[in-house]
C-alpha cells in the first residue's frame, strides 16, 4: 500500500520555522497537491519527503515504513523537477536508464520498461538525442519518463509545469492527470498555481507560511473555504473581501458598509448573532454578484460604479467603485457578456445569498 | 469529507489507518558514510587537508623552530632566541636583500600592471589573428623561468649580448652625438643594472598573466558601456578612467596581489641571472636565505631570513582581503 | 565599436601589439638562432666586424645532438614529465574531492576550511624549502622523485580546488538530487554526474597544473642531488655549465628542448588553460 504519512513534520533552518507542526495522510492512489504562495514550505515538505533535506521533528511513513534516516534511494520514490534536472551528457535513453542501472537491473528488463515509459509519453523517436537538443516540452516528457520507468511507490512533482509556456502548461497539465488515471500511482505534487491544483487534486493543501490551513477536495475548498486566506488564495478572479459591521435591526441581521447594506441570509444568522455590534469580514466572488434585476431582493442588493470594463470574450469583467469616494472599495463581478454597461455609469448588482462568505475579523477563521 | 485546519491550528491528523508501529528502516553503515553530508565532507577534504598539513602547516611550524635555533648542517641546534633574526636584522647584504625585494617587486608590479593593462586593451579589439596572438602572449608565462631567463641572460653577456650589438648599431652607445652611453652597458655586472634588467626580465614573464587576467575581465564589461560614453563626449582616455577602470578594479586586486606574492618570494630569477652577485648585491630574501641555509649550511639562520618574507605577504593578503569585503559590501 | 581615425589606428593600435608581440617572442627567436648556430659564430664578440647575430647561415644541429648524447638530458625530460602527471594527478583528485565538498556540502567549519586552504598560499615555496628539506631527508626521500610528487601538490591543490568550486558552483544542484533519487548515493552522484560535467574544468586544472608544476625549480633544486634524478630546469642549471665556462650552444637546445613540450600541451589546449588562468582568479 503506497499511502504516505506525515506526523507532526517540522523544519526550522536556523532563524526560520519554514514547516510547521504539518499532519497529512495522503492515501494510496491519491494524487494530492501542495499549494500555496513562495515561502509556504511546500517545496520545503515536499524535499522531506524526498529525503532531500533533513527531518528537524516528525515523522515520515511511506508505504509501511518510517523514512526519517533513509537516503533518497532507499525510500522508493521518483521526483520530477523544475528544472527537469536532465543529466546533460547523457542520451534520452540513458537518462530514463540511470536510476535501473543503479539498481541493477538487468539489460533486458531496463530495455523493456524505458521503450514502454517513451511510448507513453510519445518519445519513442528522442531516445538517442541528448537533452539540449530537445525543447521544454520534449525535456519535460523525459523527466517525467524517467520518473516512470522505476515504478516508484510515489511520485513527487516540483512545479514540474512552471517552465513551460501557457499553452504548453494547459496541455501538459491534461497529459499528467490521464497519466495519472493510467498508472494509478499515489502522487504528491508542488504548485504555487491554484488552477494547476484545483484540476489536478484529487485533494488540495493550501500551505502559508509553513502551516496547513486546510486540505480538502477543490470544489470543498471553492465552496467552503476555512479562512480568509484559502478564499482568497482559490479561484481567480480573487474574492472580493470588505469589512463590515453587524447590526440587528427588526429582528433580523444585517451588514453594513459606508458603500452598502446587506441583509444576513437566515441560515447563516445563527452564526453571526455572537458578533452583533462588531466587525466581521464579508467575502463574495466575483462570479456569485451579478446586474441586478427587478425580481432580485432589495436586501441583497446594492449600488455601484464601474470604474474598468473588462471584455475577455466569454465573459466579463467590471471593476466597480463601492461606496464613497473618500473610502472606496473596489470590486470584481463577472457578468455575461451581452450585458451593457458603460464605464462611469452606476449599476446595481445583486448578491447571491448563498454564496455569502463571513470571516472573522482578527482570526480569518470562516464562519 | 474535510480536514480542517485553519492557520495555527493544532493537528487534527485525519490518520483514518491506525498502522502498527513500522520499525524505523536504517541504512547499512558504509551508506551512510558515503551518504552523510558531514562524514563524506570529511572523507573528501581529508586528503588535501593532510597533504596541506604535512607539508605546509608543519615545515611552517618546524621553520619558526629552526628559527630559533643555531642548527646547522651534521650538528643539532640549541635554542638562541631572537639571535638570528637580529643577526640577520645587522647584516649588510641581509640589509640589501630586504631592500632589493621591495624595489624589485614594487616595479615589477607597476610595469606588469600597465604594460599587462594596455595590452589587454588592445587585444580587447578584434582583429585578424587575434586569437595566435593571444595564444602567444603566453608563451614567456608558460615556458619554464629558468630557461627564459637563460635567454636572457645569455642577451645580456658582457662580450656577446646581441642588446650591445644594436645599440650600437642604432648608435645609442658609442661616440655619436645622440649616444647615450660611451662604452657598452653593463648588465650585468653592477649592482643596480644588474636589478633593473631582473625587473625587466620578470615584467616581461609576468606581463602576461596581467594582460589575459585583465582581458577576461574587460570582457565581462557591458560594450553598451563604452557607447553610451563615446556619445556623451568621452574620448578614449576619459572613457578607460570612468568607465572601464572602475569596473576592473576587483579583477586588478586580484591578479596584483597574486603577483605581488610570487614576485616577492621570487628565486628562480635572480639565481640564474644573477646569483645574487655581482658581489651579493642582487640577493633576494629567499635567494640570500638559499645561500646561507643550503650553500652555507647554517640552517637556522637561513630559515630565520626567510621568515621575514611572512610578515609581508600576511599585511598584503590581509588588506586585499578588506578591501576586497568592502567592495563587495558597498 | 567605437569608429575612429585611420592613422590614429595605426599609431595607438597596431605599432603597439606589434612592439608588444616582437618584445615577448623575441628571447624564444634568440633561443632558438642560439641552439642552431654552429660555436664558430657564437663566439663572436659583439664588436666584431661582419657581425649578424639575428641570424646565421649555417645551422647546425650539433648542439642538440651533443645535448641528447653526452649528456642526461634526456633523463631530465623524462623525470620532469613524470612528476608533472603524477602531482597534476595527484593534485586534480585532491582539488575534486575538496572543491566539491567546499561547493556542495554544508558542514560546520566549511568557511574556515575553504579559508585555511586560501591561506596556504601566504606560505610560498621559497619560505618552506629549508624545513622541508629536513622533513624530506627524516622521511628517506632525498633525491627520489617522490620527494616533488609530494611536496608540488601544497601548491597545485589550493589551485585546482578553487577553479573546481567555482566550476561546481555552476552546475544545478537538481542534477544530483535527482541522481539520488534515482539510486545513487552522494558521492555516487558526485562521480557520475557532477564529474562528468565538470571535464572542461578539470582539463583547465590540469593543463595549469602541468606548466606549474613543469616550471618548479627550489625543491627540485634543494630535494635533488644526483645526476640522473634531476629535473629539466635544474639539469639546465647545474650541469650545462662546466667550471666556469657556460656552453651557451648547448644551453639554449637545452632551454629550447626544455619548453617544447610545456608549449605543445599548452597550445593543444589554450582556451582551457586561458580559462584556468581567468577562473581561478575569479574564484
Amino acid at each position: 500500500m503506497a499511502q504516505v504519512l506525515m506526523k507532526d513534520l517540522n523544519k526550522k533552518y536556523d532563524e526560520v520555522h519554514a514547516v510547521k507542526d504539518l499532519n497529512l495522510h495522503v492515501r494510496d492512489k491519491e494524487f494530492v497537491v501542495l499549494v500555496g504562495p513562495s515561502g509556504c514550505g511546500k517545496s520545503t515538505t515536499l524535499r522531506m519527503i524526498a529525503g532531500l533535506e533533513e527531518i528537524t521533528s516528525g515523522e515520515i511513513v511511506i508505504g509501511d515504513r518510517v523514512v526519517n534516516d533513509l537516503p533518497p534511494k532507499d525510500r522508493d520514490i521518483a521526483m520530477v523537477f523544475q528544472n527537469y534536472a536532465l543529466y546533460p551528457h547523457m542520451t534520452v535513453y540513458d537518462n530514463m536508464a540511470f536510476g535501473l542501472r543503479m539498481r541493477k537491473y538487468p539489460k533486458a528488463e531496463i530495455d523493456r520498461r524505458v521503450r514502454e515509459a517513451a511510448e507513453i509519453l510519445g518519445i519513442q523517436d528522442l531516445l538517442h538525442r541528448k537533452p539540449r537538443q530537445l525543447s521544454g516540452g520534449q525535456r519535460q516528457r523525459v523527466a517525467v519518463g524517467r520518473a516512470i520507468v522505476r515504478h516508484p511507490q510515489v511520485f513527487l512533482f516540483d512545479e514540474p509545469l512552471s517552465n513551460l509556456d501557457a499553452k504548453l502548461r494547459v496541455q501538459m497539465r491534461v497529459e499528467l492527470k490521464r497519466l495519472h488515471e493510467r498508472l494509478e500511482t499515489t502522487a504528491i505534487y508542488v504548485t504555487h498555481d491554484q488552477v494547476e491544483a484545483m484540476t489536478l487534486g484529487d485533494r488540495v493543501v493550501v500551505m502559508r507560511d509553513g502551516w496547513v490551513q486546510q486540505v480538502g477536495e477543490p470544489l470543498e475548498l471553492y465552496a467552503r473555504p476555512a479562512n480568509r486566506f484559502v478564499a482568497g488564495f482559490i479561484g481567480s478572479p480573487a474574492m472580493n473581501f470588505a469589512d463590515v459591521t453587524v447590526l440587528e435591526q427588526g429582528g433580523a441581521l444585517w451588514i453594513e458598509h459606508p458603500g452598502f447594506r446587506l441583509r444576513v441570509p437566515p441560515d447563516r444568522a445563527a452564526r453571526l448573532q455572537p458578533y452583533r455590534g462588531q466587525r466581521v469580514t464579508f467575502g463574495i466572488r466575483p462570479e456569485d454578484l451579478r446586474v441586478a434585476t427587478g425580481a432580485d431582493p432589495q436586501e441583497y442588493t446594492f449600488e455601484a460604479v464601474v470604474e474598468v470594463v473588462e471584455p475577455l470574450g466569454p465573459e466579463m469583467l467590471l471593476d466597480v467603485r463601492v461606496g464613497p469616494a473618500t473610502l472606496p472599495l473596489t470590486m470584481v463581478v463577472r457578468v455575461d457578456p451581452s450585458v451593457r454597461v458603460r464605464v462611469h455609469e452606476a449599476v446595481r448588482l445583486a448578491v447571491d445569498p448563498e454564496r455569502m462568505h463571513f470571516f472573522d475579523l482578527r482570526t480569518e477563521a470562516a464562519l | 469529507m474535510t480536514d480542517r485546519l485553519a492557520g495555527g491550528a493544532g493537528s487534527a491528523a485525519g490518520v483514518e489507518v491506525a498502522l502498527p508501529h513500522p520499525g524505523a528502516a536504517r541504512a547499512p553503515a558504509r551508506t551512510r558514510v558515503l551518504e552523510s553530508e558531514r562524514l563524506l565532507a570529511a572523507a573528501l577534504l581529508a586528503p588535501t587537508v593532510v597533504l596541506l598539513g604535512l607539508f605546509i602547516a608543519y615545515p611552517f611550524v618546524m621553520g619558526i623552530w629552526l628559527a630559533l635555533t643555531d642548527t646547522s648542517v651534521g650538528r643539532p641546534g640549541r635554542f638562541v632566541g631572537l639571535e638570528n633574526f637580529v643577526r640577520a636584522w645587522t647584516d649588510s647584504i641581509f640589509q640589501a636583500a630586504f631592500r632589493n625585494t621591495f624595489v624589485y617587486t614594487f616595479w615589477a608590479t607597476v610595469l606588469k600592471l600597465s604594460l599587462g593593462m594596455w595590452l589587454a586593451l588592445l587585444l580587447n579589439r578584434h582583429f585578424r589573428g587575434k586569437r595566435l596572438v593571444r595564444a602567444s602572449m603566453l608563451l614567456p608565462f608558460i615556458v619554464p623561468t629558468v630557461l627564459s631567463t637563460f635567454a636572457w641572460r645569455w642577451m645580456f653577456d658582457p662580450t656577446f649580448s646581441v642588446l650591445n650589438w644594436t645599440l650600437y648599431q642604432l648608435g645609442l652607445i658609442g661616440d655619436r652625438w645622440w649616444s647615450l652611453s660611451p662604452t657598452k652597458l653593463p648588465f650585468l655586472s653592477d649592482g643596480t643594472y644588474a636589478l633593473a634588467c631582473a625587473i625587466v626580465v620578470n615584467t616581461w614573464r609576468g606581463m602576461p598573466f596581467f594582460a589575459i587576467t585583465l582581458l577576461a575581465g574587460l570582457q565581462t564589461i557591458n560594450p553598451d558601456l563604452h557607447e553610451a560614453a563615446a556619445l556623451d563626449g568621452a574620448g578614449g582616455w576619459k572613457r578607460f578612467w570612468y568607465v572601464t577602470w572602475p569596473l576592473l578594479k576587483p579583477v586588478t586586486l586580484v591578479v596584483v596581489v597574486f603577483s605581488v606574492i610570487q614576485t616577492f618570494a621570487d628565486f628562480q630569477l635572480i639565481y640564474v641571472l644573477t646569483g645574487g652577485g655581482p658581489a651579493n648585491s642582487t640577493h633576494l630574501l629567499a635567494t640570500y636565505a638559499y645561500q646561507v641555509g643550503v650553500h652555507s649550511g647554517l640552517l637556522g639562520e637561513g630559515a630565520a631570513i626567510s621568515l621575514f618574507m611572512f610578515p609581508v605577504l600576511f599585511a598584503v593578503v590581509w588588506l586585499q582581503l578588506r578591501y576586497l569585503r568592502r567592495l563587495e559590501g558597498a | 565599436m567605437v569608429i575612429e581615425q585611420r592613422w590614429k589606428r595605426w599609431v595607438f593600435f597596431y605599432i603597439p601589439l606589434a612592439l608588444f608581440v616582437v618584445g615577448t617572442l623575441f628571447p624564444f627567436y634568440w633561443m632558438l638562432v642560439t641552439a642552431v648556430r654552429p660555436d664558430a659564430e657564437l663566439y663572436r664578440s659583439w664588436r666584431a666586424p661582419n657581425n649578424a647575430p639575428f641570424w646565421t647561415l649555417n645551422p647546425t644541429l650539433a648542439h642538440v645532438r651533443d645535448l641528447l648524447a653526452k649528456t642526461t638530458f634526456p633523463r631530465w625530460l623524462w623525470n620532469t614529465f613524470f612528476i608533472a602527471v603524477v602531482s597534476t594527478a595527484i593534485s586534480l583528485v585532491c582539488g575534486l574531492f575538496a572543491g566539491y565538498a567546499l561547493a556542495r556540502l554544508r558542514f560546520p567549519m566549511a568557511g574556515a576550511l575553504g579559508t585555511a586552504i586560501f591561506v596556504t598560499y601566504l606560505v610560498p615555496p621559497t619560505l618552506l624549502f629549508i624545513p622541508l628539506a629536513d622533513i624530506i631527508r627524516n622521511f628517506q626521500l632525498g633525491n627520489t622523485p617522490w620527494a616533488l610528487i609530494l611536496t608540488y601538490p601544497t601548491f597545485l591543490v589550493p589551485f585546482c580546488t578553487w577553479l573546481l568550486m567555482g566550476y561546481f558552483k555552476t552546475i544545478p544542484r537538481e542534477l544530483e538530487e535527482c541522481a539520488r533519487i534515482d539510486g545513487a548515493t552522494r558521492f555516487g552522484a558526485m562521480v557520475r554526474i557532477i564529474f562528468p560535467i565538470a571535464v572542461p574544468g578539470i582539463l583547465s586544472a590540469g593543463i595549469f597544473a602541468f606548466t606549474l608544476s613543469w616550471n618548479e625549480f627550489i625543491y627540485a633544486l634543494v630535494f635533488l642531488s644526483s645526476p640522473e634524478r634531476k629535473t629539466v630546469p635544474v639539469g639546465v642549471v647545474s650541469e650545462l655549465i662546466r667550471g666556469d665556462i657556460y656552453f651557451w650552444g648547448q644551453l639554449m637546445a637545452g632551454a629550447l628542448l626544455g619548453s617544447i613540450p610545456v608549449a605543445l600541451v599548452y597550445s593543444f589546449f589554450v582556451e582551457y588553460y586561458v580559462t584556468g588562468l581567468t577562473g581561478s582568479v575569479k574564484g
